[in-house]
C-alpha cells in the first residue's frame, strides 16, 4: 500500500467509513478478469437530461426548489443527441407531457441504459457464465449471458443482454428492447429498433467508466454515445433496500378510476 | 429422467469420493460452494396439506401413488370445463398454454403432503389474535373492495406474491424460481417477484429493523445445504395472516442434476401456536426466465376499477 493510500485509509477510518470498503486495487476473478461485483451508482444529472442543461422549475411548480431540476454538463459525446427532425419534435412533445407520460413516474422498469444512471444504486453479481444486475428502482433484474449468442425471443423493458470481455472491458450488446421506456426525465428516447452497446471498464479501484452507444436509424441520424463514471458504494454495511414503487404510482395510474366519493382511499393499507 | 440423473450423480460421487469419505453429491462452483444455480419449477404433485384420514403417514405406497396420479390426470382433463355464467368461466382458463399449473415441470412426489411439521402434515390453525387481525383487515375493506387500488390485494397491485417470497410455495401459475450464485451471494428471483439478495459471506444480520416486503435474508452454507434465515417483514406483507415478526428458515440442497430439495420452517408465535414447515422438490426447467414486468402490464387493475365505475353508473341510471 502506498503512503498516499495509507493516508487516505486513515482519513476514511477517521471519517467513520470502514477502510476495507475502499479498495486500493480493482479486484479480479481467479481467471484474471476484472470483478465487477459490488454496488455502484452514477453521480450526475443524466437522469434529468442526458444533454447539457441549466437548472429549471420542477414539473409541478408547487413542489418548490427542493424538487427543481439541477443543472448539468450532460453525458452525450459531442453534447447533442443526433435526432432526425421528426424525432426531435417527438422528444419535445414528450418533454411537454413528462408529468403524465414519463414511465419512471409509473414505476415502470427503466430499461437500458436508463437504469444505469437513475438516482438509485444497483448491484452487480458476477461469475464466469453470468453477470446479473439488480437495480434498486422498481427492483429490476437483468441477466447478462457471458459469451451468449441467443437472441431475444421477444421484446421486453430491460431487453436481452449478451456480454463478452474485451481485455478489461465488459462489453454488453442489448437488443430486444421494447422502446416503451424513456432515456431520461426530459423526454429523450429511443424506439424498439434500438441496439445498445454498453462498455464497463475499471478506471480506478472504486470507479468504472460506463459507456453506452445507441444505434436506432428510425430515431437518430447516426449512432451516439454517452459516457460517465460509476462510483462504488463504500458505505459500511451497505445493502440494497427494496424500492417497491408500485404504491407511489397508483394515484398517477389509477387515480381517475377511483370511486368518486371523498375519502375513498382512507383506511386502505399503505 | 429422474432415475437417470440420480444414477449419474451417484456414479460421479463414487468416482470422486475418497474411500470412507461421505459422498459429495453436488458439483461445485468455481469458488468451491455447492452449485445450486438454475431455473426451477416449484410445482409438485404433493398437496400442501395432508388429508386428515392419512394421520401421520408421510408417504403413499406405489399403489396409492398410481391411484392418486390417475385421479390427478382426470382432474386435469376437466380443468378447462367451467360452468357458463360463473366467474371461473370468464376468468383465466387454466387449460390455456402457459397458464396451466401443471404445464412444464411438475415433480413426481410420493409425499402425502408438502407440510411435514407438525407431524399430521397440516398447517396449525390460526391463533384467535391472528383471526382477529384478519377479520379487522377484511372489515376495513368490506363494501369498498372496488373503490381504489389500495383496496385490492397486494398480488393484484404487483407488490408481493405469496409464491415469490420466503417461504416459496407454488401458487397458480408462473411458480418458477431462478437461482444465481456469485462469491459471497446467492440471488433468488421468483418469475413474478423481486430478486432476493442473500449474502453468504458471514456478515451479521442487520439490526436496523427496516421492514421489507420480502423480509431481509442472511444465508450460510452448512455442508451441502444453503441455510437462509429471513426476518424483518413489512406489516402489510401478512403472509397467510402472519405478523411482521414472522421468521422463516429455508434449507436448499441439491439432490441430483435436475432437483433441489427446498425445506422451510415458519415461526410466528403471534399467529401459530407452533412452528410449521415442510419440504418439496424444485425441478430444473432447462431454460431462462423471461421478464414478467407486472406493473407495466397490469391491465387487470384498470379493468377491475373501470368495470366497477361502469356498474355504478349503470346502477345510478336505473334508479
Amino acid at each position: 500500500m502506498t503512503r498516499v493510500a495509507l493516508a487516505a485509509a486513515a482519513f476514511l477510518a477517521a471519517a467513520g467509513v470502514a477502510a476495507e470498503n475502499v479498495l486500493t486495487e480493482f479486484p479480479r476473478t481467479p481467471a484474471g478478469l476484472p470483478d465487477l461485483s459490488g454496488v455502484w451508482q452514477a453521480l450526475n444529472t443524466a437522469h434529468w437530461n442526458l444533454e447539457p442543461h441549466v437548472s429549471d422549475y420542477p414539473v409541478v411548480i408547487e413542489l418548490g426548489a427542493q424538487f427543481a431540476v439541477p443543472p448539468g454538463l450532460g453525458v452525450v459525446e459531442g453534447g447533442k443527441i443526433p435526432y432526425l427532425p421528426e424525432a426531435l419534435a417527438e422528444r419535445d412533445r414528450r418533454f411537454q407531457n413528462r408529468l403524465t407520460d414519463d414511465p419512471e413516474g409509473k414505476c415502470y422498469l427503466g430499461g437500458v441504459p436508463r437504469s444505469t444512471y437513475m438516482p438509485y444504486p444497483f448491484q452487480i453479481f458476477q461469475n464466469d457464465s453470468d453477470v446479473v444486475i439488480v437495480y434498486q428502482f422498481a427492483t429490476g433484474l437483468r441477466r447478462i449471458f457471458v459469451d451468449g449468442k441467443d437472441e431475444a425471443p421477444l421484446d421486453s423493458w430491460m431487453g436481452w443482454s449478451n456480454g463478452r470481455w474485451d481485455g478489461d472491458t465488459f462489453v454488453v450488446e442489448v437488443t430486444g428492447l421494447n422502446g416503451l421506456t424513456w432515456l431520461d426525465r426530459a423526454g429523450n428516447y429511443a424506439s424498439e429498433n434500438a441496439r445498445v452497446v454498453e462498455r464497463y471498464t475499471p478506471i480506478g479501484p472504486n470507479h468504472l467508466r460506463y459507456e453506452a452507444t445507441i444505434e436506432d436509424p428510425t430515431v437518430f441520424s447516426r449512432p451516439w454515445t454517452i459516457r460517465m463514471p460509476l462510483y462504488r458504494i463504500v458505505d459500511d454495511g451497505f445493502r440494497l433496500l427494496e424500492f417497491k414503487c408500485e404504491p407511489y404510482a397508483e394515484e398517477k395510474i389509477y387515480g381517475h378510476l377511483r370511486k368518486p366519493s371523498p375519502g375513498a382511499a382512507e383506511g386502505a393499507s399503505r | 429422467m429422474k432415475h437417470r440423473s440420480c444414477l449419474i450423480a451417484a456414479g460421479a460421487a463414487a468416482l470422486a469420493a475418497p474411500l470412507g469419505a461421505a459422498a459429495q453429491t453436488a458439483p461445485r462452483t468455481a469458488w468451491g460452494e455447492p452449485d445450486i444455480a438454475g431455473v426451477y419449477s416449484q410445482f409438485t404433485v404433493a398437496p400442501l396439506e395432508r388429508a386428515p384420514e392419512l394421520g401421520e403417514r408421510e408417504f403413499f405406497t406405489p399403489e396409492e401413488m398410481a391411484a392418486h396420479e390417475q385421479q390427478r390426470l382426470e382432474q386435469l382433463a376437466r380443468v378447462d370445463e367451467t360452468e357458463p355464467g360463473t366467474a371461473e368461466d370468464v376468468h383465466y382458463d387454466f387449460g390455456t398454454f402457459s397458464l396451466s399449473a401443471y404445464e412444464g415441470a411438475t415433480s413426481p412426489n410420493s409425499r402425502t403432503s408438502i407440510v411435514t411439521t407438525p407431524r399430521n402434515g397440516r398447517i396449525p390453525p390460526l391463533l384467535p389474535q391472528a383471526v382477529a387481525r384478519r377479520e379487522a383487515r377484511d372489515a376495513a375493506r368490506r363494501g369498498r373492495e372496488f373503490d381504489g387500488p389500495e383496496f385490492r390485494s397486494l398480488t393484484e397491485r404487483c407488490i408481493v406474491w405469496p409464491s415469490m417470497m420466503p417461504p416459496h410455495l407454488a401458487f397458480g401459475y408462473n411458480s418458477n424460481l431462478q437461482i444465481f450464485q456469485s462469491p459471497g451471494y446467492v440471488v433468488i428471483q421468483g418469475e413474478m417477484g423481486d430478486p432476493r439478495i442473500i449474502p453468504t459471506d458471514g456478515r451479521a444480520r442487520p439490526t436496523d429493523g427496516l421492514p421489507q416486503w420480502n423480509g431481509t435474508s442472511i444465508g450460510r452454507w452448512e455442508g451441502e445445504t444453503l441455510v437462509i434465515e429471513t426476518a424483518g417483514f413489512h406489516p402489510d406483507t401478512a403472509w397467510r395472516g402472519a405478523t411482521e415478526n414472522m421468521r422463516v428458515t429455508e434449507r436448499i440442497t441439491r439432490v441430483d442434476e435436475d432437483t433441489l430439495d427446498y425445506e422451510f420452517m415458519v415461526f410466528d408465535p403471534e399467529t401459530w401456536a407452533e412452528p410449521w414447515g415442510g419440504i418439496y422438490p424444485l425441478t430444473e426447467l432447462g431454460g431462462v426466465l423471461f421478464e414478467y414486468a407486472c406493473t407495466e402490464g397490469n391491465y387487470g387493475m384498470a379493468n377491475i376499477l373501470s368495470g366497477a365505475r361502469a356498474a355504478e353508473r349503470e346502477a345510478a341510471a336505473s334508479e
